[in-house]
């Protein structure tokens, strides 16, 4: 099975990266997570109920909306800062990408640990820019969250292809399939990693964490 | 054909797609409150919450569907619209966009409807909570209250997107396949929302400070005339006009079984880049004095805001002789409220305004207006499945696309002639920073200077000497 790979590139400021990055992995989030699964007998389960709330960015003209469950928000938040910080160390003019990964477990006999199969992968390349005064800030407070809008629209579109998903689990399969871990919501499993390269390009520092829901522990 | 569906899968498909509906149209108008939206994740299920997503019903709205449809489902031919449009203080109103709800004859036999189509369609839900923060009219109804409302309007049959004006855009929400056909949902926006024209402000006089904002009982629904609702909200428990939160006549699909594969569906979307609409900003320079003073005394509109920060308090009135505003229950519809006036549209090149082209301008007559007279659009049968929309936006055409906040410094003329006051601030507004005054440079000589003082000390205290006969010299 392929992992299908999908790439999306915004330029903004340093102090939107953040929202930004927020925004867009939020989106994707919304559409693959679901309500928490109970399992009854005779192989039914039900599913819990999504919320949702809007989230007005500060330093974008942009509302987005993600799933209403404070424990996801405050994983991605974490992800976030670590890479929102890795770039502003490595410069203004900054070049990044992070990456959001849904797998699925494998399950292996012992030694070997659990395989990780990814089957979609949403890369977010960031460009840095550094604005010389408000009034540009100001437009580009405007485009950015113009772009947004449109990188939203393309998220949607490939969501919408109803492509490869994993199959629905049985209740002891559910833990390779589903993050479990949280209470009130259950994405798919996930995990976001990030890389900095400066502005000749070339990967100066390739700086690769693996960061929550990660699967290896031997 | 549905020949293949049994019986219950054909009675819990045709309920899905009655309940999808419902709850489409819930979530474009809620959308349109102009309020930010938050529900709770709940991990057991209540059995009430279609598609496993929290969204509230609003009685009202859920009514006003249910009276369009009228017992019938969307189908081929048969397609469920949303209309969002905008009302000002002074009467004028404006189509802003239309979510459109559509089956074609493309069928996916082997799909499993209580399974895979009730996920698919809780994941267009998704895409729809989405997709309606992203278009211009979500910005516009976010700023709705004193000068203008939002309104929406839903309709049963044929799509009708000529009141969108030129060069509309349309983004597809996504598709489901199902056994009976393909279940489409779409938005058509208007991108051309020219700037409000002046004499809008002029006619009404200001009223001074005054702030009001008090909640006030509902309007009877039913003398409705067919301009659209405000898009308005009460909260279940607040109201005594409604009934209250609807109980859910059907209890929503909440067991799965493990069993079924999950079905591979793929299609291809035609991807719309939609036009640079801008911050559609309804803040016109002059009216920025009169927002937050003008009280619109010319109309009476009723709306409840369950939140206290909204300050307007305004009456609906549906049909009354002397009502002063009888004309506005008419439905005129007068499409020209933001009418770009110019027809020699400054370019930015000649006067250094970012958005020079929705500067204010004086006042021309409505025959040139295109907005009033809205050039005819090409007939198609399914326009929204077309790229139909003429891309009207080109290199000089996309500053249309902006509202401009002019930057009017005082006492300046009301022109836009090269060297004017606000011509000379903008000019001078950035001057370059000193070197000696950054601070990066300053810290940097402060330090160097500091590093290097042992030295120099050392060097003084060395020719010492030199120094006091120089001294010495001078007395």
């Amino acid at each position: 099975m392929n992992c299908r790979s999908e790439v999306l590139e915004v330029t903004v400021e340093a102090r939107q990266v953040e929202e930004a990055m927020l925004a867009l992995l939020h989106t994707i989030l919304l559409h693959r997570s679901s309500g928490k699964f109970h399992y009854k007998k005779e192989g039914t389960y039900s599913i819990g109920t999504v919320g949702t709330l809007d989230i007005d960015c500060d330093f974008i003209d942009f509302t987005f909306v993600r799933v209403s469950s404070e424990e996801l928000d405050r994983g991605i938040r974490r992800a976030v800062s670590e890479f929102k910080d890795a770039l502003s160390i490595s410069g203004s003019d900054g070049m990044g990408q992070i990456s959001l990964e849904f797998y699925q477990k494998k399950k292996s006999r012992w030694p070997f640990s659990d395989e990780c199969i990814p089957w979609e992968v949403w890369s977010i390349k960031v460009n840095v820019v550094n604005l010389a005064n408000e009034q540009e800030r100001q437009i580009c407070r405007e485009k950015v969250g113009e772009k947004l809008g449109e990188k939203v629209i393309n998220v949607v579109e490939v969501i919408n292809r109803h492509e490869y998903l994993p199959k629905m689990p049985t209740q002891s399969e559910v833990d390779n399939v589903f993050d479990t871990s949280l209470k009130d919501v259950q994405p798919y499993l996930y995990k976001i990693t990030y890389q900095i390269t400066d502005t000749l390009g070339t990967s100066v520092s390739t700086t690769m964490r693996r960061l929550i829901k990660d699967t290896l522990a031997l | 054909m549905d020949s293949g569906l049994s019986p219950q899968d054909k009675k819990d498909l045709d309920k899905f797609i009655k309940f999808f509906a419902l709850k489409t149209v819930q979530v474009i108008v809620q959308a349109r409150l102009g309020e930010k939206i938050c529900t709770r994740s709940s991990s057991s299920p209540t059995g009430s919450d279609w598609f496993n997503l929290a969204i509230k019903d609003i009685p009202e709205v859920t009514h006003e569907a249910k009276k369009a449809l009228a017992g019938q489902l969307p189908g081929i031919g048969r397609s469920m619209c949303v209309e969002i449009s905008l009302k000002t203080s002074e009467g004028d109103s404006m189509e802003l966009e239309t979510w459109c709800l559509e089956m074609n004859e493309k069928c996916d036999k082997d799909i499993k409807v209580s399974y895979t189509v009730y996920n698919r369609l809780s994941v267009l839900l998704k895409s729809l909570l989405a997709i309606t923060r992203v278009t211009p009219a979500y910005k516009l109804s976010r700023k709705q209250g004193h000068d203008y409302v939002i309104l929406y309007r839903i309709y049963f049959g044929e799509v009708q997107l000529s009141g969108l004006g030129e060069g509309f855009q349309t983004v597809r929400v996504g598709v489901v396949g199902t056994p009976v056909g393909t279940i489409t949902l779409s938005c058509a926006y208007r991108i051309n929302l020219a700037f409000m024209s002046n004499r809008q402000f002029e006619r009404s006089a200001p009223i001074m400070g005054i702030i009001v904002d008090h909640f006030v009982d509902p309007p009877c629904s039913s003398q409705r005339a067919n301009m659209g609702h405000p898009c308005n909200y009460r909260a279940p428990d607040e109201e005594d006009g409604y009934a209250g939160v609807q109980d859910s006549q059907e209890v929503c699909t909440t067991s799965f079984s493990t069993s079924p594969p999950s079905q591979l569906y793929a299609s291809r979307l035609s991807y719309h880049h939609p036009a640079q609409a801008g911050a559609a900003e309804l803040c016109h320079p002059a009216a920025n004095q009169v927002i937050h003073q003008s009280v619109a005394k010319q109309f009476t509109f009723r709306s409840i805001y369950t939140d206290i920060r909204y300050t307007v308090s305004v009456t609906w009135r549906s049909v009354s002789p002397s009502d002063p505003v009888e004309s506005l229950n008419a439905f005129t519809r007068k499409i020209g409220a933001f009418v770009n006036k110019s027809n020699t549209p400054i370019t930015a090149a000649s006067l250094d305004l970012p958005f020079a082209a929705f500067a204010p301008r004086g006042l021309d007559s409505e025959e040139n207006d295109p907005m009033v007279q809205p050039p005819d659009s090409p007939p198609c049968p399914s326009p929204l499945q077309a790229s139909l929309h003429s891309q009207g936006s080109d290199g000089s055409g996309q500053q249309d696309d902006f509202v401009m906040v002019d930057f009017r410094p005082a006492f300046s003329k009301d022109d836009l002639l090269p060297m004017d006051l606000g011509t000379f601030y903008r000019e001078f507004q950035n001057p370059p920073q000193l070197a000696s005054l950054s601070l990066h440079i300053s810290s940097q000589s402060m330090a160097d200077d500091l590093d290097s003082l042992p030295e120099k000390l050392a060097v003084y205290e060395k020719n010492i000497d030199e120094f006091d006969a120089f001294v010495d010299m001078l007395q």
